[in-house]
């Protein structure tokens, strides 16, 4: 691939990012406009900044890479990303937003009244995003790699920097409609190569012939295992791991704070749900075209590296490279928006708890809490995106989950409770993955231990009760108080009353 | 599908952070006990007396709250260490809040025993030794321990020579000692509740300074604002009645008599309303802009923090200046923290004169600035007062930052 493919579309994603950031809210200056600046943001917008901030390096080109490696198996991840989401929207929503916490250690210290709480969900927080954030600087490497030939570490190596310059000099001011704009370039930059390479093949019959002829080994989708096979554990297991995960990833959360209330956040939940099962076509479009026309893809290659190779292989001379600029673009949105929404929060995690809660201590924050997952990064070697993300999604299912859930829905959570159950579901799910990583293939256990979220969450839901029942008399004082204020609809923000019409 | 989805390297590496994790934490423990075990050298009085004064300082942690059962409960704990009693009761004027002691049969004794024991020290306010005759032994439970003891010595606890409860302390014979050392102690327990007390007056009154800080609304702009209205009343019916519909609604605002916080939104409504009307006066000579980061709408600020602070600006930084004004208004996201800036191209002044203002002495202009600025600080502490930039003739930027997330503070 043409290497100033890559460059452009880099340098003019992360213009294009620090431009909205600084300029997107420039206002008027008359008093008329006023109503326009006191205006909160509306669910649509705020609906895209989630997207765009959610859709992250495994969905964009993760997915496509799964399902060359194991066909329609794939499928059940975009389908566990997006019904993550319900559960956000049934469970956690409303009430977290009403709660008033910005980040979960604030809502674990409001909830609980317990600054061990707070400290150890502080930890498994930044545990979390770090993890979260090394699987996007992987995928920079990747594309860096793909595009331009250039060693792998530039590319991780951009992304943490640019994201570190923009947060530290303030850069992300309308941080808002920064990700929303993510969004719709992501959608674009997948769909548009997608409907020109369908028109394409549509207007050649030889390569539909081709594809009805010869097909792929093993067929153009492989028959689907999870229902019939042995792996009924394993997608049940990653389906817990998708659905639970999302609730406590930390940037997806503190997104709902944008919502003026409850109403609002579900609103704007249901508006994700949408945006994000009809991006979840593309990906899943591109590995389907990636199996059937993409020579060489079980070579031991980098499957993940289908999105950004098929327009260029597919349609090529120099609207192909128009298209392959288009698709690395994307994948740049994806990384830089992922990142930086977790980078932002985490540094508020880390400035408040450990630096004092300091407007400089927040800029030092936002470095270390983008340095710790480049270096890590660098010395460590992913071999699917999605997968690593998955195991994520499993950590957090079994730690921050059973908090916001238990704490949200059960007033009879106490501190102890909810730090045993947080502990015990991080041990066991940190170890299962260390040691199912271990295991030959073949070894026995080795399903149960790599996606461990089917038994490590009830684990933990499980120790939470029972400590929280073995411990009474810690409960907080003022629970019931702040039950009703997550779960009482607040009154509307600045909402005029009707007022009675004369003459 | 499965496949290694950690690679061997990254499991040394997690593997090897996990290590290096734990010899940190191990070699720091290690140090930590090293340290203070040196520490604890020294005579036989001097264990004595560190002993002592550990059991008072931790009793006097736990009485922080006053009497109440809990703390009470854990103060008895140490207080019975001190007096070395096999039993030690503490109340209330009208319960029993805490009994520690192992000589009961039973667990601790019912309330209104101790209380009967206790009311004649609750009366009068002086030190009793009551004999434990057989029927009393028997009410409060005494089991094969408590045999041996005859005596319950009872002081009173006093707050500005007010009894509001009283310790009681079982022994086998009260000796003068022991009635001395026990009226010590409660002399002691006294100056802890005593201390108590102040602090949470301390805490009313705080609460009672913010409530009597409350801004209200500035005369002159009522009588401004009419004046303004009535101008219009014949010449433009219209706009008359749009003006006394916004003056409604920030009056409405203004006089709300729930809460004492709100948010940033609708803050800024009522400067809206507020602007509306000035315009009104003002005319063209009034410009306002405004950036303001969606993000933090929702954010929780003290009520009437931020239209003092721009009437402050039109009253007096435009209104004494010759053609037009501008006043700018900010709000951006700092991670944890809002900051809200507002700014005036207007006269400004000496930042001398300001200081005297913010320190509360010299009244007259600008007390609004040091209204806020003293709420502010009574809210969030002295580091989020009120930052100002200003010179004679170069306008004036006023900023606050505020923290976020209060959880204890409804909009």
């Amino acid at each position: 691939m043409n290497p100033a493919i890559g460059y452009t579309a880099l340098i003019a994603v992360s213009l294009a990012t620090t431009a909205i950031g600084f300029y997107g809210l420039r206002i008027s200056r008359t008093t008329s406009d006023f109503y326009v600046a006191s205006r909160t943001v509306k669910p649509w917008w705020n609906a895209s900044a989630i997207g765009g901030e959610y859709l992250s390096a495994a969905s964009f080109l993760g997915i496509a890479g799964l399902i060359v490696i194991s066909g329609v198996d794939a499928l059940w991840f975009p389908i566990g990303y997006t019904a993550g989401y319900l559960m956000l929207l049934f469970f956690v929503a409303a009430p977290l937003r009403r709660s008033g916490a910005y980040t979960i250690p604030d809502f674990a210290e409001a909830r609980l009244e317990s600054p061990v709480a707070r400290r150890v969900t502080s930890v498994l927080v930044v545990a979390v995003g770090w993890f979260y954030i090394v699987p996007q600087l992987h995928g920079a490497a990747l594309t860096i790699r793909t595009t331009t030939g250039l060693p792998s570490w530039v590319g991780a190596a951009a992304v943490a920097v640019v994201v570190c310059l923009t947060v530290v000099t303030g850069g992300m001011r309308s941080i808002t409609f920064v990700q929303a704009f993510q969004y719709w370039l992501k959608l674009t930059a997948l769909a548009v190569p997608a409907i020109f390479m369908l028109l394409l093949l549509a207007g050649t019959p030889d390569s539909a012939a081709q594809l009805a002829t010869t097909p792929p080994a093993g067929g153009i989708l492989p028959p689907a295992a999870p229902v019939t096979g042995a792996s009924v554990y394993g997608t049940l297991s990653l389906m817990v791991a998708l659905l639970f995960g999302t609730l406590g990833l930390p940037h997806v959360l503190v997104r709902f704070y944008t919502n003026p209330d409850g109403a609002a956040a579900r609103r704007t939940t249901l508006i994700v749900l949408g945006l994000l099962s009809v991006f979840y076509l593309f990906p899943t479009m591109y590995g389907v075209l990636g199996r059937a026309f993409l020579p060489g893809r079980d070579s031991g290659g980098f499957p993940d590296a289908t999105v950004l190779l098929l327009p260029g292989a597919l349609v090529g001379g120099p609207l192909g490279d128009v298209l392959s600029a288009l698709v690395v673009s994307g994948a740049f949105a994806a990384f830089l928006s992922t990142t930086s929404g977790l980078v932002v929060s985490l540094a508020g995690v880390i400035s408040q708890d450990v630096l004092g809660g300091s407007v400089r201590g927040f800029r030092v924050a936002a470095v270390v809490a983008a340095v710790v997952p480049l270096g890590i990064a660098l010395v460590t070697d992913s071999l699917a995106l999605a997968g690593s993300v998955g195991l994520v999604f499993a950590f957090t299912a079994s730690t921050i989950c059973p908090l916001l859930l238990l704490g949200i829905w059960w007033r009879g959570l106490t501190d102890a409770g909810a730090v045993a159950g947080m502990l015990t579901g991080g041990l066991l799910c940190g170890a299962a993955i260390l040691f199912g990583s271990q295991l030959g293939p073949e070894a026995p256990w080795r399903g149960v231990l790599v996606q461990p979220a089917a038994w490590t969450v009830p684990a933990a839901f499980l120790v939470a009760v029972l400590v929280s029942r073995a411990t009474r008399h810690r409960r907080s004082p003022s629970v019931s108080r702040f039950m009703a204020k997550l779960h009482v609809p607040e009154r509307p923000l600045a909402v005029d009353e009707p007022r009675p019409q004369g003459g | 599908m499965p496949s290694p989805v950690l690679s061997d390297s990254t499991l040394l590496l997690i593997t090897a952070i996990a290590a290096v994790v734990a010899a940190i934490a191990i070699v720091a423990a290690v140090g930590f006990r090293l340290t203070r075990s040196q520490r604890d050298l020294g005579t036989e009085a001097e264990h004595a007396t560190f002993a002592t004064l550990h059991s008072a300082a931790a009793a006097g942690e736990h009485l922080r709250n006053g009497l109440q059962p809990a703390g009470a409960l854990k103060a008895s704990r140490q207080l019975r260490t001190l007096l070395n009693c096999a039993a030690f009761a503490m109340t209330d004027d009208a319960r029993l809040l805490a009994w520690d002691g192992t000589v009961t049969a039973a667990g601790q004794p019912g309330s209104d025993v101790v209380m009967g024991l206790a009311a004649k020290t609750l009366g009068n306010g002086r030190t009793q030794v009551a004999t434990l005759d057989g029927p009393l032994r028997g009410e409060l439970g005494l089991g094969q321990n408590g045999t041996e003891l005859k005596a319950a010595v009872i002081c009173p606890l006093k707050v500005e020579s007010r009894v509001v409860g009283c310790i009681v302390v079982l022994s086998g014979t009260p000796t003068a000692g022991l009635v001395r050392a026990t009226n010590e102690v409660a002399a002691w327990v006294s100056a802890q509740l005593e201390l108590a007390e102040l602090a949470s007056s301390r805490s009313l009154l705080a609460e009672a300074e913010v409530r009597a800080l409350r801004a209200q609304i500035s005369p002159h702009f009522i009588y401004n604002s009419l004046n303004a209205i009535a101008s219009f009343i014949n010449t433009d019916p219209q706009r008359a009645r749009d003006l006394v519909v916004e003056f409604a609604d920030f009056t409405r605002y203004s006089f709300r008599r729930h809460g004492d916080f709100t948010t940033l939104a609708e803050e800024l409504r009522c400067i809206e309303k507020y602007l509306l009307l000035e315009n009104a006066r003002f005319g063209e000579r009034l410009q306002v802009s405004l950036r303001i980061a969606p993000e933090v709408l929702s954010t929780v600020i003290p009520f009437l923090s931020l239209q003092p602070l721009v009437e402050n600006a039109v009253r007096h930084g435009l209104e004494a200046k010759v053609g037009r004004g501008l006043v700018q208004i900010t709000a951006r996201d700092l991670g944890a923290f809002t900051e809200v800036t507002i700014e005036d191209d207007g006269v400004g002044m000496d930042p001398e004169q300001l200081r005297q203002v913010l320190a509360g002495r010299q009244d007259g202009h600008h007390v609004g600035l040091r209204n806020v600025d003293a709420r502010l600080r009574q809210v969030y502490g002295d580091a989020h007062g009120l930052t100002i930039d200003t010179g004679v003739g170069h306008g004036m930027l006023i900023s606050m930052t505020v923290p976020k997330n209060q959880p204890g503070h409804d909009a």
